[in-house]
């Protein structure tokens, strides 16, 4: 009896939840709807006696999945009440093809017979004592393992996948080039000067940095570095510094 | 036939699955423009096919269904990572994620 209110309160609000995921306004709400939905599914997991998927829905749904729809739901900045013009035009089109969908499921569920023989028929059996998890893992690795590599395999194209689709060279960053760091040599960088006494770093033309030492280090393209790399050894064109050149004018490269 | 269920039976599952199932496309229909709410729909289509999985496997106690439970969910975790990625990257361009705007591939 337990069971069966426990059943009907999850599915209950799961159906709720779900009709709320459709149609609410805000498709934020509808995200929030969607993890109300997972959770009461994971409960009618649990009541059917799969714990570990029931965990596993919590975790990679409701952790994973439905905080990624929320981030893209507040990252794009889409104006969602325009996007509901059309609702009244496609709401009985749609009801009709779900009314339609429901009785024909309900046409074949009320017909639907069990074949006597169905317990002879070969199956995976959970061994007595074991629990679901630990049932689960010894079908999933021997009975399903390829499938199971298959799984990891679609995950990783779906991985690089996402990171292809989205990666983008953004060319104002820094980035650092390994070669040309290690080219560098102690010459480039350090200068050594004779400061007459008396006489501060304002007076001998401020800090100083060699002229080309900085765009050896750096990638063609990021900040303040022009297109092509500036070759080593050869004084920079002042055209072509970018915008800090003025402090350190007649600077060491000479 | 309701080995594992206990005193609810196969029946009530596999109608919240149906129910579930038309909700998905009924939102399908519903939010032609917003893809978001699109990929939530198939979302919950999926999990209406996982539930039906999971009952069937409880109730013939046979552990495969809930194994395949998994690979849907793993399917069903990537592809909406690959959604949202596409979506991410079409508002980016376009400025825009209505359906109706992607049209570009038409000949």
């Amino acid at each position: 009896m337990m069971t069966q209110i426990v059943f009907y309160v999850f599915a209950t609000v799961l159906v709720l939840s779900a009709g709320m995921v459709v149609s609410a306004r805000n498709p934020v709400h509808s995200v929030l709807f969607l993890i109300l939905a997972f959770f009461n599914a994971a409960g009618l997991f649990l009541v059917a006696g799969a714990e570990f998927l029931a965990m596993i829905l919590v975790i990679v749904y409701v952790g994973a999945v439905a905080v990624l729809f929320l981030f893209v739901v507040m990252m794009l900045d889409v104006r969602f009440a325009q996007m509901r013009e059309g609702l009244q035009r496609y709401a009985p089109f749609g009801a009709a093809v779900g009314l339609v969908l429901l009785a024909e499921l309900a046409l074949a569920f009320s017909h639907w017979q069990v074949a006597e023989d169905i317990g002879s028929v070969p199956h995976v059996v959970a061994a007595p004592g074991r629990t679901n998890t630990a049932a689960l893992g010894d079908v999933l690795y021997t009975h399903y393992v390829f499938l199971f590599e298959a799984c990891g395999l679609v995950l990783l194209v779906a991985m690089i996948g996402a990171i292809v689709l989205t990666l983008r060279e953004r060319p104002m960053g820094r980035r650092q080039n390994i070669d040309r760091q290690h080219e560098r040599t102690a010459a480039d960088t350090l200068a050594m000067m004779t400061v007459p006494l008396g006489q501060g770093v304002a007076a001998n033309g401020g800090f100083r940095r060699p002229e080309h030492s900085y765009y050896i280090a750096s990638v063609p393209g990021s900040y303040g570095v022009t297109e092509e790399p500036v070759p080593q050894g050869r004084p920079v064109d002042e055209t072509r510094r970018g915008g800090h050149g003025t402090e350190n004018h007649g600077g060491l490269a000479q | 036939m309701t080995g594992g269920l206990g005193s609810i039976g196969i029946g009530p599952y596999l109608t919240v699955s149906a129910i579930l199932l038309v909700l998905g496309v009924f939102g399908i229909f519903l939010n032609r423009k917003n893809v978001i709410i699109i990929l939530m729909s198939i979302e919950l289509i999926l999990l209406s096919a996982n539930l039906n999985f999971v009952a069937f496997s409880s109730a013939l106690g046979d552990l495969s269904g809930q194994v395949f439970t998994l690979f849907v969910l793993t399917i069903a975790a990537a592809e909406s990572a690959i959604g949202l990625a596409i979506v991410t990257v079409y508002f980016r361009n376009r400025g825009s994620i209505e359906v109706e705007d992607i049209t570009m591939m038409k000949g």
